[in-house]
């Protein structure tokens, strides 16, 4: 980064941190121009590596066949009929291309979800113990599965064995949640380190460059 | 009022303070506390490590600057693995603000092993849409990339050459922030069968325990701790590594905070009656 660039970042990371003390007018700036700068950026490289190769060059250079011009025509149509769901009128001819959207991604979905999330994470579950003490990792991994489906199945009341099932799976979630919700501490932190790096050494010099 | 209940009463900005100095305090005079190599990241190194050389690697890194502080030196360590075992490195971003990250990450760490573009690495840019791009590459890489991010055509490409799908990949690497590594897994590890690994944000990373154990991802480098794992099992002393002092002091603030917190809770809420 430039003497410039690095100075405007260290101004708009001190703009977003003064929130911390209060609200401000400093605060706001910064988070206006970054979702102004943000919106601009995403159209920018939409428009750039979607509208231009897949709908304007196929229709104005290179090799234009019937097939390649029909192939950027009828996405593009879909693509603006989904906008036509701002005028009442069109409402009805802008849901063919949600229906079109929804069936060819559930086309791809349902199958991938089934086979890598349900059937592959089933046959890891069922599996036979591993030796030694990798054991004990597979009797817990199938008691977590167990009781924690015993918690999540609401057709019978959570009583005798069910109810005990329950409570074991509520202890599961609860250490699930914990170790989760530790990680996610430490993202957090993560980024505030990462700001801190940046002021001290970047911007202040006063720790080395890597 | 009594101390507990100052405790209970004290303005959330000196708390901000407490974790600001816990950050800056270890940037400036590190300690460099010992970190341990979990089996998670062993793991990854070691796919990696068993590869022959020469092979060729996808890597995905599908993330923006808003997760960097995790996934940029994840990467850097990563590229790095992958350049010191001399293997032909493709790069691509399926996020729109992607490249002004993995552009820079992949300068970084090719200079660092002195590797070239286009013939040891070449990065193809971003491409928009997840599971298109990610079942084209099972058809070819030419028809979703016809050109590099430098607008280079593929065929004038030698690292490229004789590369067009899938089937011609040896590991498929995705360093995200996000549920791109999902698809990667259905995808990538399910459908065609790939190798995978993944490198992920912390939030993530226990999602992403169950495809351990079944053996769908190989590998799994959970955030910045994770990142100076790889560093640490690279060698290198890189940004997460040094951030790793400061992330542990905070945790020790923070477990206090909330110890404290919740004594001060206790004890005021028993003497209220």
């Amino acid at each position: 980064m430039s003497l410039v660039e690095t100075w405007i970042a260290a101004f708009l990371t001190l703009c977003v941190f003064s929130f911390l003390y209060r609200d401000n007018p400093f605060y706001r700036f910064a988070e206006h121009l970054f979702v102004g700068a943000a919106a601009g950026y995403l159209l920018a490289v939409q428009y750039q590596n979607v509208i231009l190769p897949n709908v304007w060059m196929p229709l104005t250079s290179g090799t234009r066949t019937p097939l390649s011009i029909t192939l950027a025509v009828i996405p593009a149509i879909l693509g603006l009929l989904m906008l036509a769901r701002l005028w009442d009128r069109m409402a009805g001819p802008a849901r063919w291309a949600i229906a079109f959207y929804v069936g060819v991604y559930s086309g791809i979905a349902v199958p991938g979800y089934l086979q890598a999330q349900i059937f592959a994470q089933l046959s890891d579950a069922v599996k036979p113990f591993e030796p030694g003490w990798g054991a004990i990792n597979s009797a817990l991994i199938l008691l977590g599965l167990l009781t924690v489906l015993a918690y999540f199945f609401f057709s019978a009341p959570h009583r005798g064995v069910h109810g005990l099932g329950a409570r074991v799976g509520i202890w599961f979630l609860m250490i699930a949640f914990g170790a989760s919700f530790g990680y996610t501490v430490m993202a957090r932190v993560s980024l505030l380190i990462s700001r801190v790096q940046f002021l001290l050494r970047d911007w202040l010099h006063l720790i080395p460059t890597t | 009022m009594s101390v507990m209940s100052r405790i209970l009463a004290i303005d959330r900005r000196m708390i901000f303070l407490f974790i600001g100095l816990g950050t800056a305090v270890p940037l400036l005079w590190p300690v460099n506390l010992p970190i341990t190599v979990t089996p998670r990241v062993e793991a990854a190194y070691q796919t990696i490590e068993a590869l022959p050389e020469g092979s060729t690697v996808l890597i995905a890194m599908d993330f923006e600057p808003d997760t960097m502080a995790e996934l940029l030196p994840m990467s850097i360590a990563v590229l790095r693995h992958c350049f010191r075992k001399n293997l032909k490195v493709i790069a691509i971003t399926l996020y729109p603000a992607g490249p002004g990250l993995v552009e820079p990450a992949l300068r970084i760490a090719a200079t660092a092993e002195h590797k070239e573009r286009n013939k040891d690495y070449t990065f193809l840019g971003y491409k928009s849409g997840f599971q298109t791009v990610m079942i084209g590459f099972g058809e070819s890489i030419r028809q979703q990339y016809p050109v590099d991010f430098y607008q280079t055509p593929l065929d004038s490409i030698p690292i490229m050459k004789g590369v067009d799908s899938y089937a011609h990949i040896d590991l498929v690497i995705n360093l995200t922030a996000s549920s791109a590594a999902d698809y990667w897994i259905q995808f990538a590890a399910s459908r065609f069968h790939k190798a995978l690994i993944l490198g992920t944000t912390a939030v993530m990373a226990t999602d992403y325990y169950p495809y351990l154990s079944s053996r769908q991802v190989l590998g799994l480098v959970g955030g910045m701790k994770g990142a100076a794992e790889y560093e640490k099992r690279m060698d290198l002393f890189g940004d997460a590594r040094r951030g790793m002092d400061a992330q542990s002091l905070v945790h020790v603030i923070i477990a206090l905070l909330v110890v404290l917190g919740n004594a001060a809770l206790f004890v005021t809420t028993r003497k209220a009656p």
